[in-house]
């Protein structure tokens, strides 16, 4: 049977800590003066991108080479999707040429499973819609235990997401791996952009907790919600949830200060993080090929005899 | 019913990795450009020990570990574990790779280690100490330094720790 990985909770704990693990081993191999490695050496991964990327796109190719996979990207500006090829002719299509695992990002929830249905290859959910983005999650996790020097037991850990929770894969899925690593996690946002139910505690006051904990987890803000009725306008979101230099100042020492990317400047994030000790967003860059390296490794590289 | 039986003891170890230092240093004339990597995880200690052996008879010489899963002939065999590293502490360009395991058996662990170490420089020569040549070659591989030949059947395992090794035999009742 072919194994996939599509969301956090598919992959369950034993595996989640499993790739945790390889993703340590990977991050050591990128450290090398020659960080490329033979593994997957004859594998092919095709990267599908229906939708914007530039670091995940660039990260997953950048993984499977570092690994000797071969890769293709189809990116949808440039594909036959626009002359009205449908998903599944396009999947069975690539999938005829040999492709060992797709990596795909969609607008639309749930389309790494259909193309599951499709194709015997391998499917790595790079992000689909609200749902779920877990190599982001994979690598935001990697990235705390990394700069905390911890395994994998987050337990008593506080981290506080704060911004669009309600339409954000990212959150969805960092604060599922979170919270399975036994992590405390607060979600901070306007009323309007939290999601009908929680599971986590929530605040509309980044103020209340911003002094206390260990991970602030800032998303990033899509100008294209602002002025829909949903959001406040731009100012008054910058002030309420924004990191400006008061509350960067107010952000304990030891603290992590982690982002996605792409940072919205002057939105979310107010000062320049870069300046800031605390941030690990560019650590976070760096870990994503260790994690896509690790995802990779674990279904392509896996077989069934035992030593 | 398994079968255990115990071929070297303690002092036989320890007398073998002594022995093995002495050449070590002999075949290098000194160890000044020796760097000596263990291969995880079975030839972790015995670096260490021969590293220890090296520091006491000649003068201390770096020693590492070097981790080969991601470099096998059999990936997509064999499920997936998570990987020690590879841990280099120094630039091994130019310098004398002595590459330790506990057991040499068909050679491919070798063959895959050869090809990581390649990935961290190019040593001017590498050298193979093994504490065990339990024979079965499958590729063209011998080693350099050896703590003993043992002749086993190839359904036969071999253990080895710093107390001693035994060969294990998984018999039929």
């Amino acid at each position: 049977m072919t194994s996939h990985f599509r969301s956090i909770a598919e992959a369950g704990t034993e595996r989640v800590r499993r790739l945790l693990d390889l993703t340590d081993h990977m991050a050591a191999v990128g450290r090398r003066p020659n960080p490329k490695v033979p593994a997957l050496r004859g594998k092919t991964v095709c990267n599908l991108f229906f939708e914007d990327s530039t670091r995940t796109r660039m990260s997953f190719d950048l993984a499977a080479k570092r690994l000797s996979a071969d890769t293709m990207t189809l990116a949808v500006s440039s594909s036959s999707v626009n002359k009205g090829e449908s998903l599944r002719d396009t999947i069975e299509t690539l999938d005829a040429m040999g492709v060992d695992a797709f990596v795909v990002r969609h607008r639309t929830s749930g389309v790494p499973w259909q193309v599951a249905n499709w194709s015997p290859a391998a499917v790595v959910n790079a992000g689909d819609g609200w749902h779920a983005h877990p190599t982001q999650a994979l690598l935001d996790a990697y990235t705390i235990r990394q700069r905390r020097g911890l395994t994998n037991d987050f337990t008593g850990l506080k981290i506080a997401i704060v911004g669009d929770i309600r339409h954000s894969r990212v959150a969805r899925s960092t604060t599922e791996i979170l919270l399975m690593l036994g992590a405390e996690v607060i979600h901070v946002a306007p009323r309007t952009l939290l999601p009908p139910t929680s599971h986590v505690p929530t605040t509309a006051d980044l103020d209340e907790v911003i002094d206390e904990v260990d991970v602030l987890y800032m998303l990033r803000m899509q100008r294209e919600r602002m002025g829909a009725g949903i959001v406040p306008d731009g100012g008054e979101y910058s002030r309420r949830f924004a990191l400006d230099e008061r509350r960067a100042s107010a952000l304990r020492g030891d603290a992590l200060l982690m982002h996605p990317g792409p940072i919205n400047r002057g939105v979310e994030m107010m000062v320049d993080p870069t300046e800031l000790s605390q941030s690990t967003i560019l650590d976070q860059v760096t870990n994503g090929i260790a994690a896509r390296m690790a995802v990779l490794f674990d279904l392509l590289g896996s077989g069934e005899i035992e030593e | 019913m398994t079968q255990r039986k115990q071929v070297l003891g303690p002092d036989d170890v320890r007398r073998a990795v002594t022995r093995m230092a002495h050449e070590i240093i002999e075949r290098n004339r000194g160890v000044d450009n020796v760097v000596v990597l263990g291969m995880q995880r079975g030839g972790v200690w015995l670096a260490q020990a021969l590293g220890a052996e090296i520091a006491r008879i000649a003068s201390p010489v770096p020693i590492g570990t070097i981790d080969v899963s991601l470099h096998r002939d059999d990936v997509g065999l064999r499920p997936v574990t998570p990987g020690t590293s590879s841990d280099v502490p120094t630039d091994i360009q130019h310098s004398i790779v002595v590459l330790v395991d506990d057991v040499l058996f068909t050679g491919r662990t070798v063959r895959a280690a050869l090809d990581a170490i390649s990935d961290f420089g190019r040593p001017n020569a590498i050298q193979l100490a093994v504490l065990i040549d339990r024979g079965h070659r499958e590729l063209p591989i011998r080693p350099d330094f050896i703590g003993k030949n043992l002749p086993t059947s190839s359904e036969e395992e071999v253990e080895v720790t710093a107390e001693g090794v035994t060969i294990i035999e998984e018999g039929v009742d």
